[in-house]
């Protein structure tokens, strides 16, 4: 299992999830779950992906999702799932 | 799967709490650089070093980035050097600490530890050549980290290793004054000193351990003050259970990077320690729990309990998130690195004889503690007799890293910078102990038996 959470914490504008996705979908990044909320105007929203069959290294798609984060005007992150499994399941 | 409430918790204790991974220290052994003739030894220390540690700072930050972890630093330990070298023709170690500064800087580590000697019996030629070597050793290098093992609960203490110490102490004092006496916070004193610390300034190698392994060191006191403010008021129950809790995942987190730094590196693993570090950081402090557990100040009444409550649930929840639990794996209480204790010790409320009695319970010693820079030798020889003697009774770990600040006295202050702080100069009691100090020769094994 190979699979990373990515978080976009940032003012909400419209096209947000679609220029993640798109990003992800361009690197062959499977979403296995997502879930996105609003509060006061902060959007925020969390993504579990599929690694597995990307086409990138995980430097590049840190680089990449960190630099769309920048011309969208939000924060991206991405993480390996490794530590909030280690840290939350025995 | 992983849901969004533990995603959130998570990432709020990294961003909010200064949860972080301490250091990933790589230990080395360098045994197999034995030579008669200094200069070959030196330059086989530095080739072992760079070759074993090349990736160890890449692998370090690769790290950082796909957990989105901060590993704060990256160190280096080697074997204790006065064995080590022991084979070399010479009267002064100083060309092999400028060696470890070298190959260190080479490799982007911001510590190696193991200018060491292991005298708790006696010394032999090799660890008088290294105790002599220390003050200029730790003055013309940037980076290394050097300790002296004066005592253990099985033989007892050295007692002319002791009063050599405070002698020293007091040089590495005068030959860093320009810089502070920084020397002297690169410089450790133990009583039961341990083979796998990852911690600075004491760490050094064993020379029970494999030829190179990865010890990594975790932090939290921020997370675990956090997880003390939801439960505000509780009783005891609650407030060890949430320790607890809270050290579990601290804990898991220092195992996934050890295990990860282990397999990339091509090094074993050896051990995860337990240990609540601190930094100057506010937020990140042991005082702070103190306070968050109903202490007006770290010092007050109460803070010995208190301590010892909060090391006993860190281990005992640490224990079971890690495979292999090891090093010093008790509370840090550097004075000077700890924004809560600073604040205590500037105030008053905190005096070296709180902090002594602080260490018999689980705290690993006198730690990064300005002291007036007129204290005499045997007044810092008899500071360290007494911290080695609540080690050597109780089987623990205890160390002194006292700061004679020349030209300063109490009231003043003296900045290290960076994670080394600053520190309020402290009283000592200037009550003479010259008499005692100045009889040599060593204290016998205590009984451990017929405990009370």
């Amino acid at each position: 299992m190979n699979n990373g959470i990515i978080t976009v914490i940032g003012k909400d504008k419209v096209g947000i999830i679609a220029k993640v996705c798109n990003y992800l979908s361009e690197a062959e990044i499977n979403i296995l779950d997502i879930s996105q909320t609003i509060v006061n105007g902060y959007f925020n929203m969390m993504m579990i992906v599929d690694l597995e069959k990307s086409t990138k290294k995980f430097d590049e798609i840190y680089d990449g999702l960190e630099k769309l984060g920048e011309s969208i005007g939000v924060v991206i992150k991405i993480q390996h799932e490794s530590i909030f499994d280690s840290m939350h399941r025995i | 799967m992983i849901s969004k409430r533990e995603i959130l918790e998570t990432n709020r204790m990294i961003s909010d709490e200064n949860l972080d991974v301490r250091t990933i220290t790589m230990g080395i052994s360098l045994l197999d650089c034995a030579d008669a003739d200094i200069d070959k030894f030196n330059e086989k220390v530095y080739n072992k070093i760079t070759t074993k540690a090349r990736d160890l700072v890449k692998v370090g930050e690769e790290l950082e980035r796909e957990l989105g972890i901060p590993i704060v630093n990256k160190r280096i330990s080697v074997t204790p050097i006065a064995i080590a070298a022991a084979g070399c023709n010479t009267d002064s170690y100083v060309s092999v600490a400028k060696t470890l500064d070298r190959a260190a800087k080479e490799v982007g580590v911001n510590f190696i530890g193991g200018f060491s000697a292991l005298v708790h019996k006696g010394c032999t030629k090799s660890d008088m050549t290294l105790i002599n070597s220390i003050p200029e050793a730790l003055a013309v290098t940037d980076v290394v980290c050097s300790s002296v093992n004066i005592g253990t609960s099985r033989n007892g203490l050295d007692m002319d290793a002791v009063k050599k110490m405070g002698e020293i102490i007091k040089e590495t004092a005068e030959m860093s004054k320009d810089n502070n006496c920084m020397g002297c916070a690169k410089l450790v004193v133990f009583c039961n000193a341990v083979e796998d610390n990852p911690f600075m300034a004491g760490a050094f190698h064993g020379v029970g351990e494999k030829d190179c392994v990865i010890n990594v060191g975790v932090s939290g006191p921020g997370v675990v003050k956090k997880a003390l403010e939801e439960v505000r008021g509780a009783d005891f129950e609650t407030l060890c259970e949430t320790i607890k809790k809270t050290a579990f995942k601290i804990t898991r987190v220092g195992q996934l990077v050890a295990q990860e730094a282990s397999k990339r590196l091509g090094v074993p693993f050896g051990i995860i320690d337990l240990s609540l570090a601190p930094t100057p950081a506010i937020g990140d402090s042991i005082a702070e729990i103190f306070q968050e557990m109903g202490l007006e100040q770290a010092g007050a009444p109460g803070t010995t309990a208190a301590l010892a409550l909060l090391n006993d649930n860190v281990k005992k929840g640490g224990v079971m998130a890690s495979s292999y639990v090891g090093g010093l794996s008790g509370a840090f209480i550097p004075v000077s690195e700890d924004n809560g204790m600073i604040e205590a010790a500037s105030m008053g409320a905190l005096t070296l004889e709180k902090l002594e009695a602080m260490t018999c319970v689980c705290s690993v010693g006198l730690d990064m503690i300005a002291i007036p820079g007129d204290t005499s030798a045997e007044t810092i020889s008899g500071i360290i007799a007494d911290e080695a003697a609540i080690g050597m009774v109780n089987n623990k770990t205890t160390a002194v890293r006292l700061i004679p600040v020349i030209g300063k006295g109490v009231g003043e202050t003296v900045e290290f910078g960076g994670l080394l702080g600053y520190a309020p100069i402290m009283p000592v009691n200037n009550y003479s102990c010259a008499d005692f100090i100045r009889r040599g020769g060593r204290v016998p094994a205590p009984i451990h038996s017929f405990k009370n």
